[in-house]
């Protein structure tokens, strides 16, 4: 068996294993054995990788493996992975990891809360290892659906509501992007829904990509927070348990940056330089605008929602800006902000699971309450804002200077407008940590609380060292997806 | 010798009959007796067509009387039903029984 | 010389082993290791400086430029990369020496200014990373390098601000400083954008054949870089963090906001000189009247406030904009003919990095032992704190710039410079000159002489500071008396050939005398009990002392901007537009749904019959039509 399928594999038998176990106590065992082995993969599917790689071996993707599994249409169930999955992936089981110690001290329906926490990253590891178009849907869906009953289930506040919003839109997107995935199919005359096959053709009618292209670029824009189709994050993050928040914008959001570059621009060349313009502008709103609403919420995870509207938003300008540069960049800030965020729901939901509240009007002083906890957020906080050292440094600056690369009034100009992002990041940033860490805690009630116990310090300290990682040796990373990015963009070049 | 026509015309009476009964009537019993109905001028149609039309065969006839044989059935279970109905709420008139509509 | 990545790697061990091991570390434990590093880091900065200017120079006659260390950090394309290294050349040694004495005088000091406070870990190990960032940025060896650093120096110095956070003015100061920098970085960034893109790499000295091609662009790059230079050297009008960045520790507003960070806004114009000369002399002028206003406009402020600090924060404002000024009248890169001013510039930044520092940490002896920062909790404390007394006598002596001390020979040289750019220019700079000597000794008057706060001084007597503290005033001290007579112009020149530093006799008995009146003004109106003249003036003219004393509003202005601009005029619209008009579509679309539903909702009626009727139509409907066609 390959050992990309292990991927998928591992979740379904952890579902069996949790389904099996009895207490909290196997429950828990059952999710740290799955997913450190989880972990562990992942970590030894990029020596591997790199391995092949220095081997030699150039094909586009590595580790393929197929096999028919409804012949009518042309399904196969076909795995493989360049860089760009390769570090998604590993992103992927990181947050697994650590979401599973950020709720281990959820009590209500742990069982099938683990259950449905596990049927989600079948889908997203299924994701991002398929090459077929349509099972690369399928496991889309897969991770869609358990969304709707995590956040409706175990969520907090208006929980119904956004949960019912947000799998609707995202089922809005992803019916688009299922007639999009079709109307590639059946334009390129290809016999197999195989993404490499597909685009080794190239022979969609430009007619019809301008069809087909913002069909797929604004389904998967829906997930990917595209401006003004980005309206079920705020409410939804809101509302999720940690752990959901955590996969959902750490993994799930970079789906749709993922999808748009794979699919979209991938196979859709022509129309992708054509129309590139209209999603340039659709993104430099994105970016700029999720800044600004940032600034004036109130609710800690509502900043981090639009925060990462505005980050997201960047992972897409930085592919319509169409070089490798930028693209390497895109990928970077998917791992990027895909940590960040993480770590930011998981200190988000260990302050609420504390003090109950997330109103920033309410909490101050927590630095001297729960230090750890507090010292964390700064470095999250950091983070954000582009502190050099720490991942988000690298992957904007990549982006940047592949966006100024573009030799044109226009990409220049939206690139100095996606640029005021960093300051305005570090405004909401800096008025968050002075609200609520610094000061003197006036709140007599909170004055008892404590600071992390373990399995939180575990989680925090494991998604710091991977953003400090990045962000201090960031070389390997950036030339493994840079290479794996080069033949995706020469392709669309040409 | 009677002409098909006219067998025909009774199970057109009888079908338009059942069809009337069926849309007007409003007691579960009533509608019951009216599908009777249509489904016995359908039987007398089958039988009349195979014995004036294809008299060699006997296809109708069978399936006249495989008809006759499912309606026993249903109209046993319609009746069971109906007088569950009617021990549950002491009622078989249709515009009362609307405890699993939206 | 590859034992130099010591000097940053050293630092950096200290801030990850004192800032993971935090409380867990006795605080006399952190200060020792803290210190001792910075000690050793300060000899490593002095043997480097030894040994490479003793190494000699070329046969062009220049120190060469060595790289002792340099690796490929992060690549953006085939010749586009983020390299780190080192990169030594006459002023990054130089700045070497000023950051590592100044920080290592910092360190000793800090041991009794801070003792006893809660988070003396925390202090050492933010000091540990300033140091490692800002020897970073110095020892660059490309400005994407020196942009890494910059943004590292930012935030240690937004920490080191903020090390009191419980109290809400030092949270606003550091959330301020940090995001006034933010902002003109932003313009670094693109500045180093177009610089990327156009020279095709992020090297001080690119290929002069791509150069060429960017002639239009490459102006720009220079001028929005000293945007960010600006900012961080607290240039008019992004000044306005570094007077509110006195909320944090005295020392470090002696480390960081007085003698290294905000003098990286002159180090990065001063890298850049040869391409500022050789393609952009207009914007280099440009900077030389920014630098101007910025010195007249702080030398005014400094005159009336009442904060010792403050008067200290707003001199360190005006004595950069001296050494910008310096580097913006040069025509040439001939130190003999118009390029004097990169020398003295260079000069000046290091004797004011010695006394300006002096200065700071005297006004934190006083400060501790006075606990206030108001002057008129202050006066006649020559007699109880003897040693601070004298020390800062000096330090103020060398700002005024008074024979023999070390400020005079540095603004002396600017002030030739000027005078050889334009007279106007010479003589506004000999006017800020007398201002300078003036406020100074104000100041100088306002803590040691004049009316003494009997009250306050009977319920805790001020008293002379710890041995650790007096130490590095000392030791400054001797820096500042003697550093004047360092040859200079030997080690550092703007085309890196010796130049032999001489006096111009008519600008230093003008500069002199200048100095001599404002110390004179100064000592008339301050130096008794009562002020009168001070007082009648302040009376007289008092829109103007009230609008010196607001900062001519430049503050009030920036809040405008930010709380009624941009947080109610743009980001609560967007969060408003956000919430109602995208989500309300959002939700139209689903209500509208709904509505729809409901509508249809009665045709499924449930009523068999009434689906027979329909049913009974229908096919009689379609029959009817069948039959006629």
């Amino acid at each position: 068996m390959n050992i990309l399928s292990l991927f998928p594999a591992i979740p379904v038998l952890m579902m069996l294993g949790l389904w099996l176990s009895k207490n909290t106590k196997q429950i828990h065992a059952v999710m740290v054995a799955g997913s450190s082995l989880l972990l562990g993969l992942a970590i030894a599917l990029v020596f591997i990788f790199l391995g092949m790689r220095a081997d030699g071996q150039t094909a586009e993707m590595l580790l393929t493996d197929s096999f028919m599994w409804y012949k009518p249409l042309n399904i196969e169930y076909a795995v493989g992975v360049d860089g760009i999955s390769v570090a998604m992936i590993l992103l992927s089981a990181i947050i697994v990891f650590t979401g599973t110690f950020a709720s281990w001290k959820m009590t209500a329906d742990v069982k099938e809360f683990f259950m449905w926490f596990c049927l989600l990253s079948v889908g997203v590891f299924g994701f991002f290892i398929s090459t077929d178009l349509f099972t690369m849907f399928m496991f889309y869906e897969v991770a869609l659906i358990p969304m709707y009953l995590l956040i409706g289930v175990w969520g907090t506040g208006k929980k119904e509501y956004s949960a019912m919003k947000l799998t609707l839109m995202l089922m809005g997107g992803s019916a688009l992007i299922l007639i999009g995935i079709l109307g590639i199919y059946f334009g390129s005359g290809a016999t197999t829904m195989n993404l490499t096959e597909i685009a080794g053709l190239h022979n969609i009618p430009v007619e019809m990509q301008r069809i087909w292209f913002p069909i797929i670029f604004i389904g998967f824009g829906v997930l990917g927070a595209l401006f003004p189709f980005h309206t079920w994050s705020p409410d939804g993050h809101a509302s999720a348990p940690t752990a959901v928040s955590m996969l959902h914008a750490g993994v799930l959001m970079k789906l749709g940056g993922y999808g748009c570059f794979r699919i979209a621009m991938y196979l859709l060349p022509e129309a992708a330089q054509e129309l590139s313009w209209f999603f340039i502008i659709l993104t430099t709103i994105s970016v700029v605008y999720g800044a600004f609403s940032a600034c004036v919420q109130t609710d800690l995870k509502y900043i981090n929602a639009y925060s990462s509207v505005s980050h997201c938003g960047l992972v897409l300008f930085a592919i319509l800006m169409m070089n490798t540069t930028a693209a390497t960049g895109a990928v970077l800030q998917m791992l990027s902000h895909g940590l960040m965020t993480a770590l930011f729901f998981a200190l988000i939901g260990m302050i609420y699971g504390r003090t109950h509240t997330r109103d920033i009007r309410e909490l101050n002083g927590l630095m001297k309450i729960m230090p750890f906890l507090s010292v964390c957020y700064v470095i999250a906080g950091l983070a954000n804002l582009g502190l050099p050292g720490l991942s988000g440094f690298v992957a904007e600056m990549t982006i940047f200077n592949g966006a100024f690369m573009n030799n044109d009034t226009f990409h220049r100009v939206v690139t100095i407008i996606a640029c005021t992002s960093i300051v305005i990041t570090a405004v909401y940033i800096l008025r968050l940590v002075g609200k609520i860490l610094y000061g003197t805690c006036t709140n007599t009630e909170h004055l008892k609380l404590t600071d992390a116990t373990w399995d939180e310090r575990l989680a925090v300290i494991v998604l710091i060292a991977a953003i400090a990682g990045l962000g201090l040796f960031p070389l390997w990373m950036s030339d493994m997806i840079s290479e794996s990015v080069l033949p995706i963009i020469s392709h669309i070049l040409n | 010798m009677v002409h098909m026509e006219y067998y025909l015309i009774v199970s057109t009476i009888m079908m338009f009959v059942g069809i009337y009964g069926f849309l007007t009537r409003r007691n579960l019993l009533a509608m019951l007796i009216s599908v009777e109905l249509i489904l016995n001028s359908v039987d007398i149609n089958f039988v009349v067509f195979n014995r004036f039309l294809f008299p060699g065969q006997l296809e109708g006839f069978f399936f006249a009387l495989f008809a006759i044989g499912i309606s026993a059935a249903e109209t046993a279970v319609a009746i069971a039903i109906i007088i569950n109905i009617y021990r549950n709420m002491r009622n078989i008139q249709v515009k009362n029984l609307d405890k699993m509509k939206w | 010389m590859e034992y130099t990545i010591l000097i940053l790697l050293l630092p950096l061990l200290s801030f990850i082993l004192t800032g993971l091991l935090g409380t867990r570390l006795k605080p006399v434990a952190a200060g020792t290791f803290g210190t001792v590093v910075t000690g050793i880091v300060a000899a490593l900065s002095y043997w480097t400086a030894f040994s490479y200017f003793s190494a000699g120079r070329n046969a062009e006659g220049v120190f060469p430029t060595i790289i002792p260390w340099n690796t490929e950090w992060l690549p953006f394309n085939s010749n586009l990369q983020i390299d780190l290294g080192i990169l030594l050349d006459p002023i990054s040694v130089m700045m070497l020496v000023v950051i590592s004495t100044v920080s290592f005088m910092v360190h000793i000091y800090s041991f009794g200014y801070m003792k006893g406070e809660t988070g003396f870990q925390r202090y050492y190990s933010f000091l540990s990373l300033f140091t490692m960032s800002m020897l970073g940025l110095v020892v660059a060896t490309n400005i994407f390098q020196m942009y890494i650093f910059w943004e590292l120096v930012g935030v240690s110095s937004y920490l080191l601000i903020g090390f009191y956070y419980t109290k809400k003015e030092a949270i606003a100061a550091s959330k301020k400083a940090f995001i006034v920098t933010r902002f003109a970085d932003l313009g670094f960034l693109i500045g180093i954008l177009i610089y990327g893109f156009y020279t095709g790499s992020f090297s001080f000295t690119p290929d002069s054949a791509v150069i060429g091609s960017a002639k239009v662009f490459l102006p720009i790059a220079l001028g929005l870089m000293f945007v960010g230079g600006a900012g961080k050297s607290a240039m008019f009008p992004l000044h306005i963090w570094l007077p509110d960045a006195m909320e944090g520790p005295t020392p470090v507003s002696a480390l960081i906001h007085a003698a290294t960070m905000v003098v990286a806004g002159v180090y990065l114009v001063a890298r850049m000189f040869p391409l500022f000369i050789g393609y952009a002399p207009e914007v280099l002028h440009v900077t030389a009247y920014v630098g101007a206003f910025t010195a007249l406009y702080a030398a005014i402020v400094a005159c009336v406030q009442s904060d010792i600090k403050r008067v200290l924060a707003f001199s360190t404002i005006s004595q950069i904009g001296f050494m910008i000024v310096a580097l913006g009248v040069c025509t040439s890169s001939d130190p003999h003919e118009g390029g004097l001013g990169y020398m003295a510039s260079m000069f000046h930044l290091f004797t004011h990095a010695m006394f300006k520092a002096l200065l700071f940490l005297g006004a934190g002896c006083i400060i501790h032992a006075v606990h206030s920062n108001e002057m008129s909790a202050m006066g006649g404390l020559r007699k109880y704190m003897p040693v601070t007394h004298v020390t800062f006598l000096i330090a103020c002596l060398a700002i005024a710039g008074i024979w023999p001390l070390s400020g005079f020979f540095s603004k002396d040289e600017i002030l030739a410079a000027c005078f050889g750019f334009s007279p106007v220019m010479g003589w506004v700079m000999t006017f800020i000159a007398g201002l300078t000597a003036f406020y100074m000794f104000r100041l100088y008057y306002g803590i040691f002489w004049g009316k003494e706060n009997k009250e306050l001084h009977a319920e805790h007597t001020p008293h002379e500071a710890p041995l650790t503290m007096t130490i590095p005033l000392m030791f400054l001290a001797a820096v500042t008396l003697a550093a004047g007579w360092i040859p200079f112009g030997e080690f550092v020149s703007s085309n890196g050939q010796a130049y032999h530093i001489h006096i111009d006799i008519k600008v230093a008995a003008v500069s002199l005398c200048v100095a001599a009146a404002g110390i004179a003004i100064a000592t008339w109106m301050y130096m008794r009990e009562d002020r009168k003249v001070a007082d009648g003036l302040a009376t007289r003219f008092s829109g103007l002392h009230k609008a010196a004393y607001h900062r001519f509003y430049i503050d009030e202005i920036y809040q405008f901007i930010t709380h009624r601009i941009i947080f109610a005029c743009i980001s609560t619209p967007i969060a408003w537009f956000d919430r109602h008009v995208v989500d309300g579509f959002m939700n139209m679309l689903a209500w509208i749904s709904n509505r729809i539903s409901w509508a249809i909702k009665g045709m499924q009626s449930g009523y068999v019959q009434r689906y027979g009727i329909w049913f009974l139509g229908g096919a009689l409907g379609i029959a009817i039509v069948l039959l006629l066609i």
